[in-house]
């Protein structure tokens, strides 16, 4: 089955993360990459997304043109970060990944539709 | 309860038919979709499948009597139809099955990709058989709501790809400990419902024995398995007492020792004994071991107390919360006093301000030192916070002067 796994962090997982140091900074983006790595037959397209502060929205009403606004469609504390679309057997295997991730905060899974 | 056991009543008869039809239903609704998730490979068809030849079954049954291989004749017919479905959808490839299945329909159900709430609800219809309105007034929410968790439930197991199968061992112990609580969640609710017109509903407290029952068959190496098994059989050997001629809930120093069934407490203990033989404790071996010190006393007063009190501090360590801590600080009365027991509740006194049991203990504590008029305030603060109306009865003759009552 192919699901994609989003990479989601809140206000506190951002705090946390810009307070590390630049050597653990340098560790954490090394065991990211192990991660890849190490689950490469697995995982298809992938990658980080920039900060939603670079996020433009265009919206759609109920009529008239759509609207375009400055920000990210989630509103608030929790953001997207990255994504990675993978391929495996069933959720138990995509559960296993997820709970690997080194990336902390939260990995929503979410099934692709067929 | 009131005006069980009159003889010769003609609806008596029927009653018994429905019981042993409901028997039958309960032991082979999850064995056939088990089966039939293999056959089929879709979880949600293979439950419609069985629902069709329960149906049948209940037509024929009814007029019939209940035939001698109750669980082939249900086979046969579902077989049927599901070989059906597989000719017309050739994505329902025919797998053959295999033997009992019904543990990994357990495992499936209790998935921790579910909502606590729509594993119960999917663990009752699918492997207890249980029919949507009974599991509604059960829990004491429209029938509406358990059909639309069900629904929601089994599109997730569909499209998330939730697997059926038992997990490997190195996952077993984890999902193992959601398997159990779905078990005891609905024990729980058949021993004691938190509100409602009849304080104990007896039907859950039997599928919650056979649903561990099955696991105990199935994972005999399992310690907090038999653990399990063993607190609930523990629990109903003392059904028959726990309430009085009026509906009203006795408590357990006050209960009639002599309609306990005695043979099944004992052999609930040796279940204990078995399990910790295994090395492996765990939050129900160690509740189970405290309900046995608690039956096995000929007498509330021969109970073995500092016992019951390093099996509290025991679980502690595997469940470290206020409940258990207010149930120890009842151990500790008995063993070191009522105020070293006062002193304990004070420390979760934040925690279970909304608990009734917390304030009947306390009440229980204070009069045991003299200090009435707290005790009388601590009783009206346990009656504020209870719905159960076996415990406020309880509560209200306790208020009325009569202070013998005791919290269990």
């Amino acid at each position: 089955m192919k699901y994609v796994l989003l990479f989601c962090g809140n206000d506190e997982d951002a705090a946390a993360f810009a307070a590390l140091s630049e050597e653990e900074l340098k560790e954490r983006y090394a065991q990211v990459g192990r991660w890849f790595g190490e689950n490469r037959a697995r995982i298809g397209g992938s990658n980080q997304l920039a900060g939603p502060d670079t996020a433009t929205s265009v919206r759609f009403g109920a009529s008239g043109p759509p609207l375009v606004t400055d920000g990210p469609f989630l509103e608030g504390k929790e953001q997207i970060g990255g994504y990675a679309e993978i391929d495996v057997a069933d959720l138990d295997e995509a559960l296993e990944m997820a709970k690997t991730w080194p990336g902390r905060g939260t990995v929503e899974i979410r099934p692709t539709a067929r | 309860m009131a005006g069980a056991g009159h003889g010769g009543d003609p609806a008596d008869g029927a009653v018994a038919a429905e019981r042993a039809l409901a028997a039958v239903f309960r032991e082979e609704t999850a064995r056939l979709t088990a089966a039939l998730v293999r056959v089929v490979g879709d979880f949600a068809v293979a439950e419609e499948v069985v629902q069709d030849a329960l149906l049948l079954a209940w037509e024929h049954w009814r007029a019939d009597g209940i035939p001698s291989n109750p669980g082939g004749w249900l086979w046969t017919v579902a077989r049927r139809r599901a070989v059906d479905l597989a000719r017309r959808h050739a994505r329902y490839a025919a797998v053959a099955a295999d033997g009992d299945d019904r543990l990994a329909l357990v495992f499936t159900c209790c998935h921790p990709a579910l909502s606590h709430e729509a594993q119960v609800a999917l663990t009752l219809r699918t492997v207890c058989g249980l029919s949507v309105e009974h599991i509604a007034s059960a829990f004491l929410v429209p029938k509406t709501t358990i059909v639309q968790r069900l629904t929601r439930a089994r599109r997730k197991i569909a499209t998330a790809g939730i697997p059926f199968r038992v997990p490997e061992p190195e996952r077993l112990g984890e999902r193992l400990t959601a398997v159990l609580a779905v078990v005891y969640l609905t024990f729980n609710e058949g021993y004691l419902a938190s509100h409602g017109e009849h304080p104990q509903r007896r039907d859950l407290a039997e599928d919650a024995e056979w649903l561990a029952t099955l696991l105990a068959r199935e994972m005999p190496a399992e310690p907090e398995v038999l653990g399990l098994l063993a607190l609930i059989r523990l629990h109903r050997a003392r059904e028959r007492a726990r309430f009085d001629a009026h509906g009203r809930l006795v408590l357990l120093a006050d209960q009639d020792r002599s309609r306990w069934d005695r043979p099944a407490i004992a052999a609930a203990a040796e279940l204990v004994v078995r399990a910790s033989r295994m090395r492996r404790p765990g939050q129900y071996q160690l509740q189970a071991a405290i309900v046995a010190c608690h039956t096995e006393a000929p007498a509330p007063e021969a109970t073995d107390w500092p016992q019951i009190l390093l099996l509290y501090n025991a679980l502690l360590e595997h469940l470290p919360t206020p409940v258990v801590q207010l149930h120890r600080a009842v151990a500790l009365a008995h063993v070191a006093g009522p105020e070293a027991a006062l002193r304990e509740l004070d420390t979760v006194a934040t925690a279970l301000q909304h608990y009734h049991l917390y304030h009947a203990t306390r009440a229980h504590l204070l009069r045991r030192l003299g200090r009435t008029e707290d005790a009388l305030l601590a009783d009206r603060a346990a009656l504020e916070r209870t719905a159960n109306p076996a415990e406020q009865a309880l509560l209200e003759q306790r208020l009325g002067g009569d202070d013998s009552g005791r919290p269990q």
